[in-house]
This record gives C-alpha cells, sequence and structure tokens, in this order.
C-alpha cells in the first residue's frame, strides 16, 4: 500500500518502496491488500442495509479493545468482582468509559447483527454460493450468544448470578445426564467462584479467539465468492473488458470512504446512548444488577438482557421444560439450514412475490414481540401471546420450501440497479 | 437529482426497512417508560443532580442520619468533596466524624454482626441503591412510614411492607398513620381496605415543605453516589457529539467527492 502512496520526495518514495517491495518477497503484504480492498470489486449498489456487517466488525474492535482495559482492573472472583467492577467506575481514570463503551456496546453488537441478519434475508444473501458466509455468520452469532452471556455473569450482580443459575440449569432437562452436565458447567453444585473464573476464561480468552478466528472465515468466504446485493444480480457475470465486473467498483477507496460516514453516524448514536442514557431505561445495565450477587435472594423478576428475550419467550412458551429447551434450541439453529429451506429461484426481495415478503414481515414481527414478551412476567395473556407469535417464527422455516417455491417472482435484470448519487 | 433519490425511497424493501427500525426504536421506547413501580405509592422524587447545594445538604444529612447504620463503602470522601465543591477542610470537619482519612470510603462503625442481630438483616449499602430501586423510590420509601404497633419497631412502610428499618426521621417528620377507603365488619376490622392518605398524629420538627426538601437532598445525594461521574458525562457526551458532527462532515464530502465519478 506504501507503494502506490506518493511520498513528498522521490528518494524517501522509493526507500518506502523497496521496504514494501522487501516485505511482499516475504509476506503477501500488496497481494492481501489487493485481494482485499483495493482490487476486491463489491457491487456498487449497495443500500443502507449493507453498514451493518462493517459496523459489527468495528463494534467487534471496540468490544475487544475496551474488554483488555477492563481486565486490567477486574478481579474475577466472588468475593472482589462488584467490588473491582464498581472500582473501575469511580476510581480507574476513565474507567467509567471503558466500562459504558463496552456494556453499551454488547447490545449494540446484538442490534447489528440482527439488522446485518435481517439484511441477509431480505436480499438472499445465503444463496448460492454463499451458503458457507451464512454459516459461517451463523456460527459468530452462536459464539455470540455465548459471549454475552458468559460476561454477563462477570459483573456478579443479583442479575448475572441469577441469570447464569436459570440459563445454566436448563441444561437440567436433557434427560439422564442434565444433572451432572449442569455441575460440569458450573463445576461446583451452584454459581460460585469457580462458575465466575471459568466463565471469564471462556470470555476473554476462548471465545474472542473463535469470533475472531470465525469472522476472518466469513469475510474469506465471502470474499471468495463475492459480495451479494440487493438486487440479487451476480456481478461477476458481466465483466468488462478490463476484467473486472462492470457493476463493481474497489472497495478501496469506494467502500471504506462510504462506510466511514456510516461508521461516525454509528458512533454518533452509540455515544448518545453512552453518555445519555447508559442503562437504556434497565435493558442495556438491569437495575437488579447494581445489588451485589445473592445467593439467597432472588430478583423478583428475572429476565435475560433483551437479546436473548425471543428465545426467552419460546422457551416459557412450552409447558413441559425439555420441550421448551429443544424448542428454544431449534429456534437458533433453524437458521443454519436457511440456504437449503429456501427454494426460490430469485435471491433478492425486490424479485419475490408478496408470500416471501409477507412471511418475512410476519417472522421480523414476531421476532421483536417474543423480544418483547421475553422481557415481561410470564402471565397467561402474555404466554399465549408467546406461543402464537412462536408459531409464526417457526412457520417461517418450516412452511419456506412451499412458499418460495409457490412464490410468484418477477424478472431479475441483468445489470443491478443504481442511481447515481 | 431530488426525483432520482425520490425514485430510489419509492423501493417497497427499503421503505419497509426503515418502518422495521422505527418500530424497533418504539419498541425501546415504549419498554424504557413502563417502569415497574407498584401500584401509584411510588411518587416522583424531583431531584436535580445539578444542583451542589442540595448535594452537600444531602451529603450532610447522609452522614447525620444513615450512616450511623448503612455504609456506603464505593465512595472515597476525598471525591466527593472534589465533586461537590468542599475542600478538603470541609469535608474532614463537616462530614467525617470517626478519625477516618480524607481518601478512606464511607463505612458506617456499626458491625455487620450486631446490626444483624438489632434488626434482623444488616442494613444495606447505599452506594447503589439508586441504581438499583430508582430516585423515585427511595423518596417515596423515605415518606410512607406510618405507625403500626403489630411491628417490632413500632412503624411499617407502605412502599416496602414489612421493613426492618426503624423510622429514623420521626423526629423530623413527626408520626403518622395510614388511613384507609373501605368498610369496616364489626369487630372495627377492615374489609377490602384499601390506602388513602397518611394522617400527621404528632408534628415534627419541621414543616411539611423542610421534610420534603430534606428527604428530596438526601435523595439527591444518593443518586449522586449511585454513579459520580453522571455529573460529567453529560457534558462531555456534548462534546464528543460535536466532534462527531465536524467529523461526520468531513466523512461525507470526502465520500461525494469519490462517488461522484461511480456512474
Amino acid at each position: 500500500m506504501s507503494a502506490t502512496v506518493p511520498g513528498p520526495q522521490s528518494g524517501e518514495r522509493s526507500r518506502l518502496g523497496a521496504l514494501a517491495d522487501w516485505i511482499d518477497a516475504r509476506f503477501p503484504m500488496t497481494r492481501m491488500w489487493k485481494e482485499h480492498a483495493s482490487e476486491y470489486y463489491a457491487p456498487k449498489n449497495f443500500n443502507f442495509w449493507y453498514y451493518f456487517g462493517v459496523i459489527a466488525s468495528v463494534v467487534l474492535v471496540l468490544q475487544i479493545v475496551t474488554g483488555i482495559f477492563l481486565t486490567m482492573n477486574y478481579k474475577p472472583s466472588a468475593a472482589d468482582a462488584f467490588a473491582s467492577v464498581e472500582y473501575i467506575m469511580r476510581d480507574v481514570e476513565w474507567g467509567w468509559l471503558i466500562r459504558y463503551m463496552h456494556s453499551t456496546g454488547a447490545s449494540a453488537f446484538f442490534i447489528v447483527v440482527y439488522l446485518h441478519m435481517f439484511r441477509g434475508l431480505m436480499y438472499g444473501s445465503f444463496k448460492n454460493p454463499r451458503e458457507l458466509v451464512w454459516i459461517f455468520g451463523m456460527l459468530i452469532y452462536l459464539c455470540l450468544m455465548a459471549e454475552a452471556f458468559f460476561g454477563y455473569l462477570l459483573p456478579w450482580g443479583n442479575m448475572s448470578y441469577w441469570g447464569a443459575q436459570v440459563i445454566v440449569s436448563l441444561f437440567g432437562a436433557i434427560p439422564g445426564i442434565g444433572e451432572s452436565l449442569v455441575e460440569w458447567i458450573r463445576g461446583d453444585y451452584y454459581i460460585s467462584d469457580i462458575t465466575l473464573n471459568r466463565f471469564f476464561a471462556l470470555h476473554v480468552v476462548a471465545l474472542p479467539i473463535a469470533l475472531i478466528f470465525l469472522v476472518i472465515a466469513h469475510i474469506l468466504a465471502l470474499h471468495e465468492v463475492g459480495s451479494n446485493n440487493p438486487d440479487g444480480v451476480e456481478i461477476k457475470k458481466v465483466k468488462g473488458p478490463d476484467g473486472h465486473p462492470v457493476d463493481g467498483i474497489p472497495f478501496h477507496p469506494y467502500y471504506t470512504v462510504h462506510d466511514t460516514v456510516a461508521v461516525v453516524v454509528f458512533f454518533a448514536i452509540f455515544a448518545a446512548v453512552m453518555f445519555y442514557a447508559p442503562t437504556m431505561g434497565g435493558y442495556f445495565l438491569e437495575h437488579a444488577n447494581f445489588e451485589p450477587a445473592d445467593p439467597l435472594r432472588t430478583p423478583e423478576h428475572i429476565a435475560p438482557v433483551w437479546y436473548f428475550t425471543p428465545f426467552y419467550a419460546i422457551l416459557r412458551a412450552v409447558p413441559s421444560k425439555l420441550f421448551g429447551v429443544l424448542l428454544m434450541g431449534v429456534a437458533v439453529l433453524s437458521f443454519f439450514f436457511v440456504p437449503w429451506l429456501d427454494r426460490s429461484r430469485v435471491k433478492s426481495i425486490r424479485y419475490r412475490g408478496w408470500l416471501y415478503r409477507g412471511f418475512l414481515f410476519a417472522f421480523a414481527i414476531s421476532f421483536l414481540a417474543l423480544g418483547y414478551l421475553g422481557l415481561k412476567p410470564a402471565t397467561p395473556s402474555y404466554t399465549n401471546a408467546a406461543r402464537v407469535f412462536a408459531v409464526v417464527y417457526f412457520a417461517f422455516f418450516i412452511l419456506m420450501p412451499w412458499y418460495t417455491k409457490a412464490d410468484q417472482t418477477k424478472p431479475v435484470p441483468e445489470r443491478v440497479t443504481y442511481h447515481a448519487h | 437529482m431530488r426525483i432520482e433519490k425520490k425514485k430510489r425511497m419509492d423501493h417497497v424493501v427499503y421503505v419497509g426497512g426503515w418502518r422495521m427500525l422505527v418500530a424497533l426504536a418504539a419498541l425501546f421506547a415504549g419498554t424504557a417508560m413502563a417502569s415497574e413501580a407498584p401500584g401509584g405509592v411510588i411518587k416522583p422524587a424531583h431531584n436535580d443532580i445539578t444542583n451542589a447545594a442540595s448535594l452537600q445538604r444531602g451529603a450532610r444529612n447522609f452522614v447525620n442520619y444513615c450512616m450511623g447504620c448503612h455504609s456506603a463503602r464505593y465512595v472515597r470522601y476525598s471525591r466527593l468533596g472534589a465533586d461537590l465543591g468542599l475542600s478538603e477542610q470541609q469535608v474532614i470537619e463537616n462530614l467525617m466524624f470517626t478519625g477516618e482519612r480524607i481518601h478512606d470510603t464511607m463505612r458506617t462503625s456499626m458491625r455487620p454482626e450486631d446490626s444483624a442481630r438489632w434488626f434482623g438483616t444488616t442494613p444495606p449499602d447505599l452506594t447503589l441503591i439508586a441504581r438499583s430501586r430508582g430516585p423515585d423510590y427511595i423518596y417515596s420509601f423515605l415518606k410512607s412510614f406510618y405507625l403500626d404497633p403489630s411491628r417490632p419497631t413500632g412503624v411499617n412502610n407502605m412502599v416496602m411492607p414489612q421493613t426492618a428499618m426503624p423510622y429514623i426521621l420521626w423526629e423530623r417528620e413527626g408520626l403518622k398513620e395510614a388511613v384507609y377507603d373501605g368498610e369496616s365488619d364489626a369487630e372495627h376490622n377492615a374489609v377490602h381496605k384499601h390506602f388513602k392518605e397518611f394522617r400527621v398524629v404528632r408534628p415534627g420538627s419541621d414543616t411539611e415543605k423542610e421534610f420534603d426538601e430534606f428527604v428530596r437532598d438526601t435523595v439527591n445525594f444518593l443518586d449522586y453516589i449511585g454513579e459520580p461521574m453522571q455529573l460529567e458525562r453529560r457534558s462531555i457526551g456534548l462534546r464528543v457529539l460535536a466532534f462527531l458532527l465536524v467529523f461526520f462532515l468531513f466523512a461525507y464530502f470526502l465520500k461525494k467527492e469519490y462517488w461522484k465519478d461511480v456512474k
């Protein structure tokens, strides 16, 4: 990259160029830069929905960096964890800002990832040849859920404690091995110092490594096949005399400058939350978590953090614990099968018929509704509502082979739809 | 140019997508507003965290009335002084009574095992009480003690029934009893009773307004110690947002410049 930047003096430039050559003879620096940035051709018709992949990677970096700084003062022990978080909030220089970045970042991560996934569903980004891109993405989502769950225990607040207690005990529903499995996960007969220590290890070492690896795989797979776009048109089909897609533009500089704008807007929203509503009214940081963990006192109402509540609502909608747990698992894993459940000939919702649009819309609504219901106490009327929405949720997947095939699709154009702006 | 934009926005999916975002935002706003206040007894505290005089009075109230039993174990006297505009000397003379040093945290002298024996439970640390319960809750709690001879302390609380806390503010507020609506049976046992209002049985040293201010200042102080950095974070946030706005303009025009040749 430095080789392409004109230096102030020709002497300096050639020295930088020589350095680049020296590196390139030993490491594919320039080649990788070209492959993934300056000569990675992305469709020129990306819209609003195509910001969230980049934003998700920005949030990942933010979480890792703030996480590193938090571990410098956090103490993973039942006796000290809660106090060490307050120490970070009060006595560590800018500790409060780092902590709020990390806690706001957790929620932001899920908002961004949910929008990113919804984009995939809208434009058929999971379809041939991008099945592996989708699978890697879903694995990232699974790791992210585990990461968030383990991280939530670390402040050792009362909701941390009881949330972990409830979620871990779900494994107890598995017949035969359930109870011993729960004991194995906790490393103790209850959520204890031992549990906190292993969750810390998983949160700061194991899962971040898995996440980084999967994100690299996700991007490599994407760059192998090329990005989809709102039209669901394969831009590689129409190439110019230079061998590059006619509807493609180099990721750098076009999308780097384009996405910078989006990242700045995202940061502004992020900062507004972080500086003016860091607890988001008890949804990003729950009220009960400002009380230290107390194994003898259950919070009045245990609800997981908002990003898990759609699945939590499904769990509670089923009267049998075992089937509730199973159905919750299926609800998450269903996404993996979407590339093979979808039988449509077209990718993008723009050229699909009203059947897919209707089902996708109903699915999005039920996902939001389940998320809302999962935050509420399980009264009979709420539970019944959760059942209705759970049926819609699963209908989206189960009926997919049928409605995607029966749908009235429109002809897909050769080239992408693009209006200069 | 304008018409071109309009045409794009006409796209069903694009517009639908925006609606989805709005719905998501509405969901957040809606749930955030629905607070879990138990039936009508919670009154808004109307405390003002930016009022330094109120915070100073609240600190005085806290060390005089609360710290006999409660700690604020994450709060340092030195930080308190700096945030509330008090000199080290003022803090030592007005807020520190038991030989602590200026960088110590606010600890009660009561031993937890003693208080557990005396009250049945150790009084909770109050550093984060405003974050876990909310200022309105504490404000209402402190104003909802009423006479109840069936309790060992002689008082009960409308906000937290059966509280172990004795009514330490009675000399200021006076003593109240609860007045109920509803019918009584032959033995004067109320049936279907619901709380109507408090009636002062014995006036205290404060007027109603003075006591209200006393509680508000105390709650204000508790709100502040729950998150001391809230005094600064809003103004820092404003500067961050201003910076991002400027950055946005540069980023936006840079993008425009590059993209003008994308046809």
